[in-house]
């Protein structure tokens, strides 16, 4: 039997692609939410986790009217870059992402609310900017539970089914991710692959998800107190 | 000298009621003492100062530069008002080792001034030895050096220390001492410092400001404080009072003298020489505070004017001193080797020296 392994590469790509991106957009929005009171916090918040709990049809209605080819951002993007975004493997990042973000935004903010705020406070009245602060005192000390929040959303990007079959679909060698493998497998009546791709991913999971649990146990929370002795 | 105008209102929340900060905080001197228990809202104005909390209202300046004001919508961030703050668990960056600490305060700095003033950091708070390590592997009293250089690197306005002493031992608790007064020498920066503890007024305070429950309720020299507080809420804070409700029986102008009824009629009342009150009528009713260790007990003797015998009710041993506190609920403190020879006296005379009565203001 072989087997094509297209599905995992394009998977695990997408996945790191999302990942980063989240990274990128969700660490300072996660530091903003844990740290810094403003006006709206709660809505946004609100907003943030909104994608865990709606479902995966709805979410990628969504991105369909946002980036269809005859939405304004679906028209700029294909003025852009010369093609539609919509079924593409771009777009399976997208919905990797939109899946994937809001988990690690709130794991990552309970990460940064461990740090005891002094820490925070004592680089701002050295004079610190907000942004060395964050990078130099605030996310040296989480990097763990920060890093284990990040293995986790990239553990739960890997296994989107609803928003990319919506967005991305299901063209095998271009935008068929693993989990919508698994699926067309199942329709076919291809148990052998099912159960290969079934077993590779189940795998890959619990190692993600056994690393992320170490790091957050070895995880140092530095909490104020008198000083040790 | 700093000139803090403060006021800020908390509402009521879950697991508080509401409180309303209002102070106004003048210093001119070396080193100021906020002096108040715990939830006075002393840490809060250090907050304010700070910038860490914004007030509803009020102006803030130390100096000659304007860190807060209302009125004229300024608002610098911490990071713009220079306020070197002292953490009570000293708030030391873990992850970096003492020199890395130093090295962050330093940034703001010009580049070619760093190392030098690390340098010298280092050597005035004798930490050369130890820069290389990280904080939990610094000793308390290093740690405490630590992060008063930290605080001071970066040529800071005035320096704030939230509780420095709270939870130190004796030993430690006199190295910050003499931390403090070689910083008072070699830096010349004014410092404001916030305690619940009296000995840290007098062993650091040329000024000491009294808060209670948001407000300032008497600002003084320690021992002035000590001897005269405004009222009973101050004597309270205090801790070495007696308050003493008593009625105005005689005024001898003459004689710059009064006699007092104490505790007017309870079936224990009885009656002391006191000072002389000009202002006050005969049969007034007034409130007194006397220091417990002006308050003079001695074994029973004959009766002397203005004396009066109490019974022993119990006994508190200090390090020095025996607190013997009476049935009537007044107390004297004697050294306790004086006390020693009567240990087994159940009798006392307890006189009240005219001189050391402080009438309350109602």
């Amino acid at each position: 039997m072989t087997i094509d392994w297209f599905p995992l590469w394009l998977s695990l790509r997408v996945a790191a692609l999302s990942t980063a991106v989240a990274l990128l957009l969700g660490l300072w929005l996660a530091w903003l939410l844990a740290r810094r009171p403003f006006r709206g916090r709660d809505a946004v918040s609100a907003a943030v986790t909104l994608p865990l709990v709606l479902p995966p049809t709805v979410l990628g209605y969504y991105l369909l009217v946002l980036l269809g080819r005859n939405s304004p951002l679906g028209e700029f993007y294909e003025w852009v870059f010369g093609q539609p975004l919509v079924f593409t493997w771009q777009a399976a990042v997208l919905a990797a992402l939109l899946h994937s973000a809001p988990l690690l935004i709130q794991s990552a903010r309970a990460a940064l609310e461990t740090v005891d705020a002094s820490f925070e406070r004592a680089a701002r009245t050295l004079g610190a900017s907000e942004w060395k602060v964050f990078w130099r005192v605030s996310l040296p000390l989480a990097w763990k539970p920060v890093l284990a929040a990040t293995a986790l959303a990239f553990a739960r990007s890997l296994g989107d089914f609803g928003i990319t079959i919506m967005v991305a679909g299901n063209i095998p060698g271009r935008t068929q991710t693993l989990s919508v493998a698994i699926y067309d497998a199942v329709e076919a009546g291809d148990g052998a692959l099912a159960r290969t791709l079934v077993l590779v991913i189940s795998a890959i999971a619990l190692a993600i998800l056994w690393f992320a649990n170490r790091l957050a146990r070895t995880a140092f929370t530095f909490t104020s107190g008198q000083g040790q002795r | 000298m700093i000139d803090a105008r403060i006021r800020k209102r908390f509402p009521a929340s879950k697991d508080s009621t509401a409180f309303e900060l209002d102070i106004h905080l003048k210093a001119a001197s070396a080193v100021t003492v906020l002096f108040g228990p715990s939830g006075s809202g002393k840490t809060l104005a250090l907050d304010a100062i700070a910038g860490f909390i914004t007030p509803d209202e009020g102006r803030i300046t130390v100096g000659d530069a304007l860190l807060f004001d209302v009125a004229a919508r300024v608002s610098l961030t911490p990071q713009d008002r220079r306020c070197g703050y002292v953490f009570q668990n000293y708030a030391l960056f873990p992850h970096m080792t003492l020199k890395e600490n130093l090295a962050f305060a330093a940034d703001r700095l010009p580049r070619a001034e760093r190392r030098g003033r690390i340098a010298e950091m280092l050597d005035q708070f004798h930490l050369g030895e130890v820069s290389g390590r990280k904080p939990h592997e610094l000793s308390g009293g290093q740690k405490q050096r630590a992060s008063i250089a930290r605080a001071l690197l970066g040529n800071p306005r005035i320096l704030l220390l939230d509780e420095p002493a709270r939870g130190l031992d004796p030993a430690l608790r006199a190295e910050l001492y003499v931390v403090l007064n070689e910083v008072q020498r070699s830096f010349k920066v004014p410092v404001l410092l916030v305690t619940h503890d009296l000995e840290e007024c007098f062993e650091l305070g040329d000024q000491m400001v009294v808060v209670d429950n948001g407000r300032i309720v008497q600002s003084g020299q320690p021992p002035e404080i000590l001897d005269g507080p405004a009222n009973p809420a101050v004597a309270r804070l205090l801790d070495r009072h007696n308050l003493v409700s008593a009625e105005i029986v005689a005024l001898d102008p003459a004689r710059q003298l009064s006699r007092l009824v104490c505790f007017p009629g309870a079936e224990e009342s009885f009656e002391i020489l006191g000072p002389y009150l000009p202002g006050h009528l005969l049969g007034a009713r007034v409130t007194f505070a006397i220091r417990t260790d002006r308050l003079l007990a001695a074994p029973a003797s004959p009766p002397v004017a203005g004396a009066v015998a109490l019974d022993l009710a119990r006994v508190s041993l200090r390090p020095q001193t025996a607190r013997l506190m009476f049935g009537n609920g007044l107390m004297a403190e004697m050294p306790l080797r004086a006390y020693e020879s009567h240990r087994h006296n159940k009798r006392w005379t307890v006189r009240f020296p005219p001189e050391a009565i402080r009438l309350m203001k109602p």
